[in-house]
């Protein structure tokens, strides 16, 4: 009960910043709703158990990639977009789509509620470092180095795009 | 131990431990000039109350009486936001440093921790992942500082959060590393745990189970990682005041100058605090077996808070003797220098932990 009113309520903060950061004008205000958006998804972990995951979400997050983002819209002294007139397209066409897709899927959700089956977490230790490190290091350690080679590829992207070409 | 007990111990707890620390906080600020005076050759503070202890107070009294200023053009939202900010994270973190471990009275058993809890079987538990708490409290705290620079919309305070900023996520690299070495040979991310550990018996009869001992080269790079992490000397740069004025914080006054001030000197209590329970075995020290029980259970907080000082005085010791970086060494040392030397530390570390296993 305690859990659920806890969910809702980090729930309906983490759809809120998602929207504001949709709506703000300036971009280090839409960054720090992203921030928000972070913080409450890691505390919606730590409602599921999974404390460990929850505080790395907020180091990674909350902490080092999003400073990055703020770093860079001071460093660039970016100032407040104008919005644009919105396409009547998107508006005519968009809104009923998104309405009709999310009564579809809400719907196939609750109809199909027992064969979908919950997410059923163990007790013990889940989300704990050891669990998530067994998963990491044994169960999928290729899937795990494969994705830090990519990575590392991304980043090499990164310097070749952002070399100064003489 | 029922709910309602609960709530008031905790209660009892929370005040207690934040008016210590801000006590400490004031008297961290008296200790400074002090030390500072005396390594310059001066008296320091003398005037309010004797030998000038009372001086935390009248600068307290003085934060307060002040007029609260904000300038024309800052962006008011974030402006006002930020010192909130700075000091909500550094309380955060003391939250989850254990003092010792536990305490009995009115038959009330509880742990010396905010977030620590006694069990009814004897067993004491706390959060298991403690560090990494202050870890992330100490990454959103950057926001505080950027923010601030960024909101007050002046050149020098830009400047300045943007090398805090910048300064502060290098060095949380080399800060996280070091600290990997001690999470290798505890094996547990809860700080009481890790503590425990320390008690062992000690290694050749003689020296005590500090992981300092095996982890000599990781204490001294989070020693250096941390004082730059609070922006103290010899890594202060975002506050240099003969080029940047005062840094991030220019442009603030009054109380929210004091939240500014007050954040950072707990941010030197919490990695005092760390440093103590990661390298320097917490709160283990000689507690003679024939005391009272009270003084029993208070003598480790004893210990505790001694280690503490020390690192303080340290703080205050290097302040008082070191010159500054220029900032193209700040982040050499940071990149080229420590945090290469922080790899190489775990992974020498994880073979002998591996080979010993």
């Amino acid at each position: 009960m305690f859990h659920q009113v806890l969910f809702i309520i980090f729930g309906l903060i983490c759809v809120a910043g998602a929207v504001n950061l949709l709506m703000q004008r300036h971009p280090i205000n839409s960054a720090l709703s992203l921030v928000v958006v972070m913080a409450s998804l890691a505390l919606i972990y730590l409602l599921l158990g999974a404390e460990f995951l929850a505080a790395i979400q907020v180091i990674v997050y909350a902490g080092a990639i999003m400073v990055l983002f703020v770093f860079v819209i001071m460093l660039l002294n970016a100032g407040a977009e104008e919005h644009s007139p919105g396409s009547k397209i998107a508006l005519l066409m968009g809104v009923p789509g998104v309405i009709v897709l999310g009564c579809l899927v809400g719907w196939i959700m609750i109809s199909n509620n027992k064969q979908l089956g919950g997410v059923s977490i163990s007790p013990t230790d889940f989300g704990g470092p050891h669990n998530i490190a067994r998963l990491l290091f044994r169960d999928f350690l290729l899937p795990f180095e494969i994705t830090s080679v990519l990575i590392l590829i991304a980043i090499m992207g990164a310097v070749v795009l952002g070399r100064r070409s003489n | 131990m029922d709910i309602k007990t609960f709530i008031i111990v905790a209660v009892i707890k929370i005040v207690l431990v934040v008016f210590i620390l801000l006590t400490g906080v004031a008297y961290t600020t008296l200790l400074e000039r002090k030390l500072v005076a005396r390594i310059q050759n001066r008296w320091g503070p003398t005037r309010v109350g004797p030998f000038g202890l009372l001086q935390p107070l009248a600068d307290g009294i003085k934060f307060i009486l002040k007029e609260d200023m904000v300038p024309d053009s800052v962006h008011k939202v974030l402006y006002i936001m930020a010192p909130m900010l700075a000091l909500a994270m550094s309380l955060i973190s003391i939250a989850v440093i254990p003092f010792g471990p536990s305490i009995t009275v009115n038959g009330t058993t509880t742990a010396l921790q905010i977030t620590g809890v006694a069990h009814s079987g004897g067993g004491l538990s706390d959060i298991n992942i403690g560090l990494l708490i202050i870890l992330g409290a100490t990454s959103i705290g950057v926001y505080g500082v950027a923010l601030a620079g960024w909101s007050s919309n002046s050149k020098y305070s830009l400047l300045g959060s943007l090398r805090a900023s910048a300064q502060m996520i290098s060095y949380e690299l080399a800060l996280g590393l070091s600290l990997v070495g001690v999470l290798l040979l505890s094996g547990s991310l809860s700080l009481r745990e890790i503590v425990n550990a320390q008690g062992q018996a000690p290694w050749w009869g003689w020296l005590p189970h500090w992981y300092i001992f095996p982890q000599i080269l990781g204490f001294f790079i989070y020693l250096m990682a941390a004082y730059a992490e609070t922006n103290r000397i010899p890594f202060d740069l975002p506050e240099a005041e003969t080029e940047l004025v005062a840094g991030y914080h220019t442009e603030y006054s009054a109380m929210k100058f004091a939240m500014f001030f007050m954040a950072e000197y707990m941010n030197m209590i919490t990695v005092a605090c760390l440093a103590t329970l990661l390298f320097f075995g917490g709160w283990h020290g000689p507690v003679p077996q024939s005391a009272p029980a009270i003084v029993q259970s208070l003598m480790p907080v004893f210990w505790f808070a001694v280690k503490v000082f020390f690192f303080m005085f340290l703080y205050i010791w290097i302040r008082g003797t070191l010159p500054r970086f220029r900032y193209d060494q700040l982040m050499a040392f940071g990149w080229k220098f420590l945090l290469p030397l922080a790899i190489a530390n775990i992974i020498v570390t994880s073979f002998i932990v591996a080979w010993r296993a």
